[in-house]
């Protein structure tokens, strides 16, 4: 079940989690795992710093296919969100290599959308509907008919049917989250990075998110790596979880969530793989986090 | 919102006072009530109010040849209007003030973006800015008279210095002052070089950009009209400035106060022009109240 890693790394066994036999798992058969859509290996990030370049991230590998939802969990300063800019093309890497399926990535491109944490994701000049076409528009080209008609599903689909017309100062920040996922869906790329789209909502608003992200995730079987420090987000998005210290970060465990889900919220299995998370994260000394 | 509000009360209040005494007063109150809470009708006020102070102010010093009435000046104003080369003289002013205006424009959205791809050439826009900001424009007229002669070559050179300066400042703010997760998202959707300035930064600065194109206008109509003083634009039609200077040679005050009302009359209008302008982008977006 497990994605074999090329390095050894420590792996956390599970035994007490019933993965198979829950039907939370993506629509996307498992046989499809030979294929990475995403992979990393030995990754290593650097950030300039004032004496020199700084470590962020050492020696991190991993393999995304497709269907699968990859979540890093960590605590700040472990590098989650590095990574995820390294994947996304803004941050070059120092050592190893991200590869986008098989290609190395060399810069940003609309086969990898982010959806970001910040509100202001959404660009205040255009209304909801044409934030949506506007990726469709630049990045694939489509005309502005069939721009929009996509743009309104999409966003229908995220249960915005009703704000096509508004500006993004009006809506609220659960509102433009789901704009910003229906524009990241929308263009249809091979891969979806989430960098904590959920961090700055109330805790209500989250829930429901996260409830509908998973939703859209079933219906849809799009592949995903979203980032995170909400241990039960993780466990409850996540198919995959990548679990990273900090300074620098690196990998410490990775656990095949996959038969965690929505139904299994609030089970002791579910509970179980927290606690272990939990303690595995503050044994390691990111206390002071 | 609060006139509908207002329009609201004021229905409801008329509507106690049918049948009543007070009814005709009440309606009448409530109709000067909403007048008084639009813009145009409170400035007219002002503008009347001074118009009657300036006619009572020339009448008591009863000296036509220094300080016409209000009256006389209007009558001179529709004159010059009408029979004399008033408005071929604004035509002509506004005809190289846009001129002027554009080619700076354009020379400086060319520089900035360049100076924003470019750390050197920031540094020397930067230079340049703190060395000619300072220097009024209408100081370079007498050098530009030198070089090009009494003509368009002049005006213009002297507007673009007057222009081009405090516009590329304000742009440049404005460019840096775009927040980092909207550069992304123009990255992730592949966006570079001229298309990602159209499409993300301009939109996103436009705020600053309008105050730049405000703060610039007011430089320019000032150093236009001031330049025109010293000459005109041509022979046959001098501009606003020319117009003033030549009826002020010949004592026709009423005229030179004319010209005046004429100079600030299309100030206020192009005031006006950049309101509606600001209603319809940066305030509809939320990027300024």
């Amino acid at each position: 079940m497990r994605i074999p890693d090329p390095e050894p790394m420590p792996m956390i066994s599970l035994a007490s989690s019933p993965v198979s036999s829950l039907a939370s798992s993506p629509a996307v058969p498992w046989s499809q795992a030979q294929v990475p859509v995403l992979e990393a290996r030995s990754l290593t990030l650097d950030y300039p710093g004032p004496d020199g370049p700084a470590r962020a991230v050492t020696d991190v590998s991993f393999r995304v296919a497709s269907g699968e939802r990859l979540v890093l969990l960590g605590p700040s300063g472990c590098g989650k969100s590095s990574i995820l800019k390294a994947l996304a093309g803004f941050l070059r890497p120092a050592g190893g290599a991200v590869e986008i399926r098989g290609k190395a990535i060399s810069g940003p491109g609309p086969d990898r959308i982010v959806v970001f944490q910040e509100f202001d994701q959404l660009l205040p000049w255009k209304s909801v509907r044409d934030n949506v076409a506007f990726p469709l528009r630049v990045a694939r080209k489509l005309g502005v008919k069939e721009a929009r008609a996509r743009a309104e599903r999409a966003l229908r689909r995220v249960g915005l049917g009703r704000a096509l017309d508004a500006y993004p100062h009006t809506l609220s920040g659960g509102m433009k989250q789901r704009a910003a996922i229906a524009r990241a869906l929308a263009a249809e790329p091979d891969v979806l990075l989430m960098d904590e789209p959920f961090a700055a909502l109330d805790a209500l608003t989250r829930r429901t998110l996260q409830e509908d992200l998973l939703a859209l995730a079933q219906e849809q079987g799009f592949t995903l790596v979203f980032v995170t420090h909400a241990i039960d987000e993780a466990v409850l998005l996540g198919t995959q979880l990548h679990l990273l210290a900090a300074h620098p970060g690196r990998t410490i465990a990775t656990f095949d969530t996959s038969g965690l889900g929505l139904a299994e919220r609030g089970t002791p299995p579910f509970e179980d793989v927290v606690r272990h998370v939990h303690d595995l994260l503050f044994a390691d000394g990111a206390r002071h986090v | 919102m609060s006139d509908q509000v207002a329009r609201d009360a004021a229905l409801g209040r008329a509507g106690e006072g049918v049948g009543r005494g007070r009814s005709r007063h009440v309606v009448f109150r409530t109709v000067w009530d909403r007048l008084w809470k639009t813009t145009l009708v409170r400035r007219l006020a002002i503008l009347a109010a001074l118009a009657a102070l300036w006619q009572a102010a020339a009448l008591w010093q009863n000296n036509p040849l220094l300080f016409p009435t209000f009256t006389d000046t209007a009558r001179a104003l529709i004159t010059g209007l009408r029979d004399e080369d008033l408005f071929p003289s604004a035509v002509a002013s506004l005809g190289v003030l846009l001129k002027g205006y554009a080619l700076a424009i354009v020379l400086a959205l060319a520089l900035v973006s360049i100076a924003i791809a470019v750390p050197f050439v920031k540094e020397v826009l930067l230079t340049l800015t703190a060395m000619f900001n300072p220097l009024p424009a209408i100081a370079l007229l007498p050098l530009a008279m030198l070089w090009f002669g009494l003509g368009e070559a002049s005006l213009l050179l002297v507007m673009v210095h007057a222009v081009l300066w405090p516009f590329a400042l304000a742009a440049l703010t404005g460019f840096e002052l775009v927040p980092e997760t909207q550069r992304l998202v123009g990255r992730n959707y592949g966006l570079r070089g001229p298309s990602y300035v159209a499409f993300i930064l301009i939109p996103a600065a436009l705020p600053s950009l309008l105050s730049g194109l405000k703060i610039a206008w007011a430089f320019a109509w000032r150093t236009l009209i001031a330049a025109e003083l010293v000459f005109g634009v041509s022979s046959r039609s001098g501009g606003l400035g020319w117009y003033i200077y030549r009826n002020r040679n010949e004592l026709l005050t009423d005229k030179v106060f004319a010209g005046l009302v004429s100079v600030i009359l299309i100030g206020l209008a192009v005031e006006v022009l950049f309101r509606a302008i600001e209603h319809g982008t940066v305030r509809r977006w939320g990027l300024q109240r």
